[in-house]
């Protein structure tokens, strides 16, 4: 299917990637060539087949309700881009 | 540098240390890798402390195992507490993990030591290592030919000489096709042999950890070593482990190979056609029997795997956002400019189509035809599988359809490079074991290697499969000429 | 007050943060007062490469509050991924339980009215945000917290019935020991859907969600204003937008929350990381058999077994660390109503006076018990016993001790209070004449004048019936 310019820009704000007025055209035409390949699989007959996505084989692995006793905030913020105390910072959120 | 098995022997005869085999590898790689370009960092410092401790402990008479003192590479989306991993992105350059994955523990408690991180595409995104952010990994065989893909570096890696055995991801095929690329075997275990945790996620319907080797025999150590159940992975299997070395030389006298006929078609390169029709012959001649199967939805295949892959991937990948970890971009004014531009400058080109076509094909309106479509039609792929299985033990197939393109020649048009795949994609979508093990050359001395299907668990018997053609042929003895040379 | 040709329907979805250790799917700790990140594991932070697995006492929690309102457990439910970017979520998504929730259809009583449960799912708490200045900080420490939802038919009609099925059901997850009800810091929360319609019509009208309502003082008032608003919108001509609605507690109205985002596309899929959650029916069957008692069942027991009037049970179940201390008086040989009276007394008087929680009394059953008996026993009298009683909840000293030390007990030396009865009739003749002539009122000045000389220690009761045995001549 071939995408429109709106629909490129809509999907790559829900994917929060910014993307300039050349990409979004390049992207467009990209991603129209693969969805046209996929389209193919509307040919396959899947009445009455179940979705693998529901059948994730395996037993519950659960596990018993313990806590561990370490702080964990030295390894949570071993990477962070920045900290102030032992949060991390970014810019102000308006809610 | 050989095998993991023959140095393993060394070892234990002492007739080298692993001070040394870490020293001669660390030298290969600054002899050759400069021109190879498969690792993206090493750690002399803690492979030489692990090899000084794994003398100690086999002086001391408390070798751990096999791969005590063994010089091994990790592919960069595997975690190693405090060394750099960057699964071959700007936006974790720099991250430092504060564990390690499941399966560098465990090689670490296995004694093994680790000589570094390999080169691989993006997030493991790609067929040809081209879409590393840091640098194109070469193929040893021919240096201006990629050594395959996502897991490039670990196949060039063990190709060139510099370590006997290392870990790499097949998500797709990423550790089965760089493998045939590059005369070494490279095994993908069945979906839950090997835990996922702290191996960077792409696709997690898809993704396992998997091995590259010079033999066989080195796959089954290593498979060994790696795998078992983790609590960590909620998805990881509560089996024995699968013990492959034991019945290894047993042959194939009396087992039943299956050819699909779908992956014998036009597009196959007839060079590698010849090549795998005739490791099956050599089958016939040890004794199986080989027939003709069907495997009808192949086609379907790269379709299926896209869909979901990128579906998945888009999930996964919303975490690297600038906030707790990663690349954050200078100076945001805002959320949004902080997502959109820490994201957008941290991710590559093919990482970033992949993200938007998954999202397209999540999002609402589309769930159904694309995503759930796909998951349907997977379904029908596996139950091709399991019919086939109903009458052979395995299932032989090249594993790609064509030989190792020259560096720069598919970049521009997606769809050939997603094409490379469709050998290897019908057994990540069914979640079976798979070894692509060396069956041959082309005329111009490139690698063809041949795909060994088991059913699900079945890495033992892939593996005596697969060994039992390496016997014959032998062609892992066929070393690249000097890499640099 | 809304115009009466109108209806309001309210539906009610209720998070409640559930009673563990450790998280969801990571083994953080969820104990309270740590500071920002330090109750974190890797997938909190969602490190690459890590991996959710489940809580096994979230999976029991679910079922035992499924089956207390009455849910079908459903044997396979599955878990899902719900896609947004916000800072206090780190994966980038939730994992929920969106298409196949873990219980389905039950019901809870409010007030005389059956409300349907639509569903009850698990999922997990987002972390927090604190804005300070110019930039927003980040605590991870909530982030992975198990929650239970619950979601009821919009089968309200009032605000009060509301808040009456808020209180239902506080109670009863309270009383199963899922959640600590607590609204105002947040591990019981709700959301309120509200829309109107005429009054004789079927079609339900557009509804608006109302968040940030942590008492139910603001639940109520919430849904009033925001069924005004409607009907005074309508009525106007215009129509209802579906949108989420905050509640300004300062201003008393609700209004349009400044969009976040537009319509949100949550992108849900099944999560690959999970196996579907499997649960027997043997697992289903456990949980049924060690299920705590429900208040209403309790309320009705108290009123059938222990014959307390419906009043008393309602008061003394109110508080469930109150009723088990009750019962166990009870059952340590106290009659129930004596108990009660005790219970609803002296006993409730100190709670509400100290503000102390039941399960932080210093005194046990046991010792309430000894006080009991030794009232009945005419070891003290039953002012003594109040005094007594007071210094127990105070310091938790046995009754025996109290008496002793402050000298509170009653003598009942028989020996001693006939010499006294004896001094006294001795001392006042004029009255035990008037008493044997009919003024048996008298028997009062005796029994004062003998306390008198016992200096208070005197048992009444003892007295009273000595001096009737010797005035009665």
């Amino acid at each position: 299917m071939k995408l429109t310019l709106e629909q490129v820009r809509h999907v790559a704000d829900l994917a929060r990637l910014e993307l300039s007025a050349s990409e979004v055209e390049t992207y467009r035409h990209r991603l129209s060539v693969i969805l046209e390949a996929v389209e193919q699989l509307a040919e396959v007959d899947t009445a009455g087949i179940e979705a693998s996505s529901h059948v994730i084989a395996g037993s519950v692995h659960a596990r018993v309700d313990e806590a561990s006793s370490e702080s964990g905030t030295r390894q949570t913020l071993s990477n962070a881009p920045q900290v102030s105390g032992t949060s991390f910072v970014i810019p102000k959120v308006i809610e | 540098m050989t095998g993991l098995l023959e140095a393993a022997a060394s070892l234990s005869s002492a007739q080298r240390t692993s001070v040394e085999l870490t020293q001669a590898s660390l030298e290969a790689i600054e002899r050759d890798d400069g021109a190879v370009k498969s690792f993206l960092r090493l750690d002399p410092e803690g492979a030489m402390a692990a090899a000084r401790a794994s003398d100690e402990r086999r002086v001391q008479g408390r070798a751990l195992g096999p791969l005590d003192g063994l010089p091994l590479a990790l592919k960069d989306n595997i975690l190693t507490e405090g060394l750099e991993t960057t699964a071959g992105s700007k936006i974790l350059k720099g991250f430092k993990p504060p564990f390690d994955a499941t399966v560098t523990r465990k090689l670490r408690e296995a004694g093994a030591v680790i000589i570094g991180k390999t080169n691989l595409d993006e997030f493991a995104m790609g067929s040809s290592t081209e879409a590393s952010a840091f640098q194109k990994t070469h193929n040893p065989y021919d240096l201006t030919r990629t050594p395959g893909g996502s897991s490039g570096g670990s196949a060039a890696a063990v190709a060139a000489g510099m370590v006997g055995g290392a870990l790499g991801s097949d998500t797709g095929g990423s550790i089965r096709q760089p493998a045939s690329f590059t005369n070494t075997v490279g095994l993908k275990p069945t979906w839950g042999r090997v835990s996922r945790w702290g191996v960077v996620a792409f696709a997690s319907s898809l993704d396992q950890v998997g091995t590259l080797t010079r033999t066989v025999a080195d796959a089954a150590v290593l498979l060994e070593a790696i795998s078992g159940f983790d609590a960590n992975d909620s998805t990881s299997a509560d089996l024995p482990k699968p013990g492959a070395q034991a019945g290894l030389e047993a042959g194939v006298r009396g087992l039943t190979i299956g050819l699909p006929d779908e992956y014998f078609v036009a597009g196959l390169d007839p060079e590698i056609e010849r090549a795998v029709r005739a490791a099956a012959a050599q089958y016939e001649a040890l004794g199986a029997t080989v027939k003709r199967i069907s495997l009808p939805h192949t086609r379907h295949a790269l379709a299926t795997y896209y869909v979901i892959a990128c579906s998945e991937a888009s999930s996964n990948l919303g975490r690297y956002d600038g906030v707790r970890y990663g690349h954050r971009t200078a100076d945001p004014k805002t959320l949004r400019e902080l997502y959109n531009k820490s994201r957008s400058e941290g991710f590559g080109d093919e990482v970033k189509r992949r993200i938007m076509l998954g999202t397209f094909a999540l999002s609402a309106g589309y769930y159904d035809a694309y995503y759930v479509k796909a998951q349907r039609v997977r379904t029908l792929i596996k139950r091709d599988f399991d019919e086939a299985f109903k009458t052979v033990d395995v299932i032989l197939s090249p594993t790609s359809p064509v030989a190792p393109w020259a560096l720069g020649e598919k970049l521009d048009d997606p769809l050939a490079m997603y094409l490379a795949d469709v050998m290897t994609l019908p057994t990540s979508l069914a979640g079976l074991p798979a070894v692509s093990v060396p069956a041959g050359f082309t005329a111009n001395h490139l690698p063809i290697g041949a795909q060994v299907v088991g059913p699900a668990w079945g890495e033992a018997l892939i593996l005596r499969v697969a060994r039992a053609l390496e016997r014959e042929t032998r062609f892992f003895e066929k070393g690249p000429h000097r890499a640099g040379v | 007050m809304p115009v009466s040709d109108f209806q309001v329907v309210v539906g009610l979805e209720v998070h409640a943060q559930l009673l563990t250790q450790s998280k969801l799917f990571s083994s953080a700790s969820t104990r309270f007062g740590a500071e920002p990140n330090a109750n974190t594991q890797p997938l909190c932070v969602a490190f690459p490469g890590t991996l959710p697995v489940l809580n096994a006492q979230v999976v029991e929690l679910a079922i035992r509050t499924g089956l207390a309102l009455e849910c079908r457990v459903n044997h396979r439910s599955e878990w899902s991924r719900k896609h947004y970017f916000y800072p206090d979520l780190p994966k980038g998504y939730q994992i929920t339980q969106f298409e196949f929730p873990i219980c389905e259809w039950g019901q809870l009583s409010a007030g005389e009215r059956e409300i349907r449960i639509r569903r009850i799912h698990i999922e997990e708490d987002a972390g927090k945000l604190v804005h300070e200045g110019s930039r927003s900080l980040v605590d991870l420490n909530r982030a992975g917290t198990p929650l239970l939802e619950i979601v009821s038919e919009p089968d309200l009609r009032s605000a009060d019935e509301a808040v009456e099925y808020l209180k239902a059901l506080r109670e009863v997850l309270v009383a199963i020991g899922v959640n600590d009800g607590n609204l105002e810091e947040g591990s019981f929360r709700c959301d309120a859907n509200v829309s109107v319609m005429r009054v004789g019509s079927s079609e339900l009208g557009t509804r608006c969600e109302l968040k940030n309502l942590n008492s139910f003082r603001f639940i109520k008032q919430a849904i009033e204003v925001e069924t005004h608003r409607q009907v005074e919108l309508i009525e106007a001509g215009g129509a209802v937008v579906q949108e989420t609605r905050l509640f300004d507690t300062q201003r008393g109205e609700t209004r349009s929350m400044r969009s976040k985002e537009d319509a949100h596309d949550y992108r849900y899929f099944p999560e690959p990381d999970l196996p579907l959650l499997v649960v027997t029916e043997k697992q289903i069957e456990d949980v049924r058999r060690t299920m705590p008692e429900l208040p209403r069942a309790r309320r009705t027991r108290f009123v059938d077994e222990h014959k307390l009037p419906q009043y008393d049970a309602e008061v003394l179940t109110a508080d469930l660390a109150l009723a088990d201390l009750f019962e166990a008086t009870v059952k340590a040989g106290v009659a129930p109503k004596k108990a009660s009276n005790w219970f609803m007394g002296e006993i409730s008087r100190l709670i509400n006076e100290t503000k102390r929680p039941v399960r932080e009394l210093k005194f046990t059953a046991v010792q309430l018990v000894a006080l009991i008996q030794a009232v009945d026993a005419g070891a003290i009298s039953a002012n003594a016993a109040k005094e007594v009683f007071a210094d127990m909840f105070e310091t938790g000293r046995d009754a025996a001790r109290v008496i002793e030390e402050k000298g509170l007990g009653q003598v009942n030396d028989l020996g001693e209070v006939e010499q006294l009865i004896d001094a006294a009739l001795a001392e006042n003749p004029k009255n035990v004449e008037s008493y044997r002539a009919g003024k048996t009122q008298l028997i009062g000045f005796f029994v004062g004048a003998v306390m008198k000389a016992m200096k208070g220690k005197g048992n009444p009761k003892l007295i009273n019936e000595l001096l009737v045995k010797k005035l009665g001549g």
